[in-house]
């Protein structure tokens, strides 16, 4: 069996070689949903990345005592607590953001990026590597949601952080915040990611041979 | 010659401690730790942060009130004024099937003290979580001005469609006295929206909770109207 990556082999993959979005396509869901403006995706990238380093924490420090075949429900218990924290700090302390993200916070429950870093890290790994696990993975998705809504918010509505960047004159590309800007801008930022990935591997296979 | 039926293996009969081991109860003790533990903290949450969420709403409600009543366009206007409605809260307490349902009123008023109209906070099932609304009402109670909606969870992309202004303006200026239909496909009649393609479900919760709280208030705030007129 291969030896587990340490702490900060799990925190570097997370970011670029193993990004949750782009390198593993998971947790698409707000990936399109919620990337329409730079704000909306920030605070569910900083959502996410509380439930994820607590989920990992946890599930870590509890990992002797899992039974296999009660793992998942365990893991559904843990996550589900900690987004509704989340779900009722936000609807108290940011309540204008808490409506705008509207049911998208108790959907973190169903984000498959961290039921997966619960199974895949979490689960068999000691808390120090799971923590640095969390922190990468959040970092890697808050890379890919802050990179894909700063594409439609500038496009879409000549704005980042709805402060106006683009001249007046800028016709706002409607499509952009539109739900078929998302497919669009995730498609090609997907694209863009492999086509360097590939040139990168290829290059590195060259320097080899 | 006949087959000799199969005898099946007598099971061996499990010890004490291993039936114990094999219960399903005694294999979820940790879930089932986690669970009431869980629950203990997410109590302490709400006991801690509930108030501030409630007055988040009164405030977004106090906001939302000039907007329901005399529309955007109004509201602004009177804004621009320099004025506002003077906005009262009120309790309203309606029997109902040996029930007690209690109902929050606004009264809203021009600074001159004229009636503005009057708006009843409600809420009710949705498909996916409750509902909560605000329903305005003219100040002789016939017509509804608007509604607008305080907390859902309804489906993103379908149900959550009942938060646009497109889909709530079909209730403005509906009469009270016969209740909202909901249609698929084109409303024709005076009393009928038409139904979010896709969420029916939704868009008839919001109508019910409207149809419910016209009925239980349409008397109570007439009343009130009239003891006001005098």
């Amino acid at each position: 069996m291969a030896v587990a990556p340490t702490p900060a082999e799990r925190f570097i993959q997370g970011i670029l070689p193993e990004n949750p979005v782009y390198r593993q396509l998971l947790g698409l869901c707000p990936t399109l949903a919620v990337t329409n403006g730079l704000q909306a995706a920030l605070t569910m990238a900083g959502a996410v990345a509380f439930v994820l380093f607590c989920a990992n924490i946890v599930t870590s420090t509890i990992r002797h005592l899992l039974k296999p075949h009660l793992r998942i429900v365990i893991f559904t218990l843990i996550i589900a607590t900690f987004v509704t924290i989340t779900d009722r700090f936000l609807a108290a302390y940011m309540y204008g953001m808490s409506k705008l993200l509207g049911p998208y916070i108790p959907l973190i429950i169903v984000n498959c990026i961290i039921i997966c870093r619960c199974e895949v890290c979490a689960s068999r790994q000691s808390v120090f590597a799971a923590g640095a696990d969390a922190l990468g993975q959040a970092t890697g998705f808050a890379l890919a949601l802050v990179s894909i809504a700063a594409v439609r918010e500038l496009l879409g509505s000549g704005m980042l952080f709805s402060v106006q960047v683009l001249p007046e004159s800028w016709p706002n590309w409607v499509i952009m915040i539109l739900p078929p800007g998302a497919f669009m801008t995730l498609g090609l930022l997907v694209g863009a990611v492999n086509w360097f990935e590939q040139r990168r591997s290829e290059q590195a296979e060259s320097e080899r041979g | 010659m006949s087959m000799k039926p199969l005898h099946p293996m007598e099971p061996i009969e499990p010890g004490k401690l291993e039936r114990l081991k094999r219960n399903y109860l005694v294999q979820a003790w940790l879930v089932l730790m986690l669970a009431l533990f869980f629950g203990a903290a997410l109590a302490g949450v709400h006991l801690e942060l509930a108030p501030k969420i409630a007055a988040n709403k009164t405030n977004e409600t106090y906001v939302k009130i000039p907007e329901i009543i005399l529309g955007s366009e109004l509201a602004e206007e009177l804004a621009q004024q320099g004025e506002a409605l003077i906005v009262e809260p009120h309790t309203v307490a309606v029997e109902k099937e040996q029930r007690r349902i209690v109902y929050t009123i606004y009264e809203a008023s021009y600074p001159d003290g004229k009636l503005a109209g009057w708006v009843a906070k409600s809420s009710g099932q949705g498909y996916a979580d409750k509902i909560e609304l605000l329903i305005g009402f003219t100040p002789s109670v016939d017509t509804l001005t608007g509604i607008f909606v305080l907390d859902q969870k309804e489906t993103p992309g379908l149900g959550n469609k009942i938060i646009t202004l497109d889909w709530r303006q079909q209730f403005s200026n509906l009469k009270t006295l016969q209740p909202i239909e909901v249609t698929k496909g084109g409303a024709s009649d005076p009393n009928q929206v038409d139904a979010i393609t896709g969420a029916t479900i939704s868009s008839r919760s919001v109508t019910g909770i409207v149809n419910n709280a016209v009925a239980d208030l349409r008397g109570p705030l007439t009343a009130m109207a009239n003891a006001r007129g005098k």
